[in-house]
């Protein structure tokens, strides 16, 4: 009996050793193969690094007009950065106003940032200020490199659906029979700047124009790009915007695993030499703890952020207390003459109404943060709710289980063992 | 240990710290940081040791108010903060100087930005939260254990709260986003100590109805007393090993936490029993 108990009590601590080494190591058996839970873990934008950036409208719509005008330009501001050639964008409407975007691995973040919020309105307008024809009738808009005088140089070539072509046809004819050069001037203008002001000299019927300046290709194609997305219909104020470096995040996520790790230990020692057998039950349920926060978290797709790893290690700080609850509360019983055995039962009856109230009421308030919480803060509420619920699982049944499972093994009445 | 008979002294302590820290921020005011007054933040990677007068000296060319400090123990990466909204030209702009004085090889910064309305906006909804997740626990509170437990349990959050707040007032630290997911997060951890203790003067008088509820209360507290500092001292543990390694955006988070869970611990132990003591009628 006793041997079966003790065999069941190695198989478990071997089964959980194996799991945490697999999380920490990964594993791989010819074809099975299990990464690290460090490198499979989705990570948020302060640790993978990226771009963030809340945009506001600045409208005074409401409902389904502001409805409306917040879905096209959200449309908009995804062709934008399907042209970045970013993956995985994370677009999302926040509030009725606000769109908030999310740009992991992007080499030029701040650029990311100017191009995402430029309401992109183009115009070509005649010297008397009229609109000839505006980003609404460009069906091409493409970077190329066209000769000059001064070698090749990178362009805009744009084309023009039919309507534009029209029109644009109609305006190069009158203005290239002007006499003075002022007079012959297209002014191609971007939200008001003008960015390139040819002088027309023949008429352009085939519906095909070129921005020409002092272009980079990059600036080119960026431009092409933006003015294929189209304009957004509503001027966007950039509310907040954040960007990361790719190798900042990953020494803040270095430096947090770090500090994880070495909180988990001292926690793991302090409770083995302060509660001695429950101490060590209670780190095997610590450890089946933090292996079922981390993995839910991969597995329900939530994010690690920075706040979010605080919100970990302070939940595995808090884990501990449940079972601290517990041990206390069997100390007391057998403090008060019962057995070993029964002081278990009994401690971990009482302690039970203690551990659901106090978990409940922290419960309530990571609800809360997590419902009302803004950005960071949102992560931090999510492990700080995962970590509540696995901490009751752990301390309420595998704690137990294991505990009961210690008496029958070692049979003893030294009641020191068990931390009295 | 009698709690009860010494409540005034521990009444006077915390009473003393809030009271200065009311001063102060009525005087001096909170020191916001700029995620709630606007602006911007900028953090390089010079990957060589330099002074803070160095940066200074670059960051006069942009804005002489400008915060400077050093992150790393290496002293080789800078937080600068700004409560101008510097143009992402004007970012890129600074960081090439940084690149230019100092040989950088390797570009690596980030930056943020606020405007100043996101700050009310994050004051507004902490302040809505705070009131949701109060008013969730005190029907919890009482429908479990009765009003008068509810309201003290909820008065001992507010001294949390207020000495949190104290702390940052009288010590100038800034209060950013990360102090208020603090304040939200010692809400939640604050009132899992009181409740603990709750827990067990409710059994006590169940057991033994005859006592006084001084007696329940003073030895109620010594038998949650070695549960209440093992809790506090592991979970403060974690949050002191997270700001001793933690990089800076953890560290504004964890240094609110450690005041919040001494507050949170004191206030347990030693203000919500002589308030549930008081509203009991004694």
């Amino acid at each position: 009996m006793k041997i079966k108990k003790l065999i069941l009590f190695l198989l478990i601590v071997a089964i959980v050793i194996s799991a945490a080494f697999v999380s920490l190591r990964g594993i791989e058996i010819g074809k099975l193969k299990v990464t690290r839970i460090k490198d499979s873990i989705d990570l948020g934008l302060d640790l993978a690094g990226g771009v963030y950036v809340t945009l506001e409208a600045e409208t005074d719509l409401q409902g389904a007009e502001l409805q409306k005008t917040m879905d096209q330009a959200i449309i908009v501001i995804n062709r934008r950065i399907d042209g970045l050639g970013v993956a995985e964008p994370n677009i999302v409407k926040e509030g009725s106003k606000r769109i908030g975007i999310e740009l992991a691995g992007v080499d030029n973040p701040q650029e990311a940032i100017d191009m995402i919020g430029k309401t992109a309105q183009l115009q070509f307008i005649d010297p008397d200020g009229k609109e000839v024809v505006s980003g609404k009738n460009i069906k091409v808009s493409e970077a190329r490199f066209q000769k000059t005088d001064f070698g090749e140089t990178p362009v805009v070539a744009l084309e023009f659906d039919k309507d534009g072509s029209k029109k644009f046809a109609e305006a190069t004819r009158e203005l290239s029979v002007k006499e003075i050069p002022e007079d012959k001037i297209i002014y191609i203008v971007l939200d008001g700047e003008i960015i390139s002001a040819p002088i027309v000299e023949e008429t352009i019927s085939d519906g095909k124009g070129v921005i020409s300046g002092e272009f980079t290709i990059e600036e080119a194609s960026g431009l092409a790009n933006l003015i294929r997305a189209g304009a957004l219909p509503v001027e966007m104020k950039t509310l907040q915007s954040r960007s990361i470096g790719p190798s900042l995040g990953l020494e803040a996520y270095e430096r947090s695993i770090k500090a994880g790790g070495i909180a988990i230990l001292i926690i793991f020692l302090f409770m083995l030499i302060y509660y001695k057998i429950p101490g060590m039950v209670a780190d095997i349920g610590l450890a089946i703890y933090t292996l079922i926060v981390l993995y839910s978290m991969k597995l329900l797709g939530v994010k690690l952020t920075l706040p979010g790893i605080a919100g970990l290690i302070l939940s595995i700080g808090m884990a501990v207390d449940a079972n601290v609850l517990i041990f206390e509360r069997i100390k007391e019983e057998m403090r008060n003459g019962k057995s070993i055995r029964a002081s278990i039962d009994h401690g971990f009856k009482r302690a039970l109404a203690s551990v659901l109230d106090s978990n409940i009421t922290t419960l309530i308030a990571g609800v809360v943060l997590y419902y009302f919480g803004i950005g960071p803060i949102k992560g931090f509420g999510v492990t700080l709710i995962l970590g509540i619920i696995a901490s009751m699982i752990t301390s309420v049944f595998i704690t137990k289980y294991l505990l009961r499972l210690t008496i029958d093994m070692i049979d003893t009445h030294n009641t020191r063992l068990y931390g009295a | 240990m009698n709690i009860i008979k010494k409540r005034k002294i521990f009444y006077g302590i915390s009473l003393i710290i809030i009271i200065v820290g009311l001063i102060m921020m009525g005087t001096r005011g909170l020191n916001y940081g700029i995620d709630f007054v606007g602006g911007t933040s900028l953090q390089i990677k010079i990957g060589k040791a330099l002074t803070v007068e160095q940066a200074r000296e670059i960051m006069d060319k942009f804005d002489k108010e400008a915060s400077i400090i050093h992150v790393g123990n290496a002293r080789d990466e800078i937080i600068i903060k700004s409560n101008k909204d510097f143009s992402n030209n004007e970012i890129d702009d600074i960081v090439n100087e940084f690149v230019d004085e100092f040989d950088i090889e390797q570009k690596e910064f980030q930056s943020e930005k606020f405007e100043s309305t996101m700050g009310d906006e994050i004051k507004r909804k902490a302040l809505i939260s705070s009131l949701i997740a109060a008013f969730g626990m005190l029907i919890y509170i009482t429908w479990r254990f009765r009003l008068n437990f509810a309201v003290a349990a909820i008065i001992a959050l507010l001294h949390d709260i207020l000495i949190m707040l104290s702390v940052y007032a009288i010590f100038g630290i800034p209060a950013n986003s990360a102090f208020i997911a603090a304040i939200l997060t010692i809400l939640g951890y604050s009132i899992n100590d009181t409740i603990v203790i709750f827990d067990r003067i409710r059994e006590e008088s169940r057991i033994n109805s005859k006592r006084s509820i001084e007696d329940i209360i003073n030895h109620s507290i010594k038998k949650s007393l070695a549960r209440t500092i093992n809790t506090s001292l592991t979970t403060l543990i974690a949050v002191v090993v997270l700001y001793i390694i933690g990089v800076e955006a953890v560290k504004v988070l964890a240094l609110p936490l450690i005041f919040g869970i001494i507050a949170g611990t004191y206030s347990s132990l030693f203000i919500a029993s002589p308030i549930w003591w008081r509203l009991e009628g004694r």
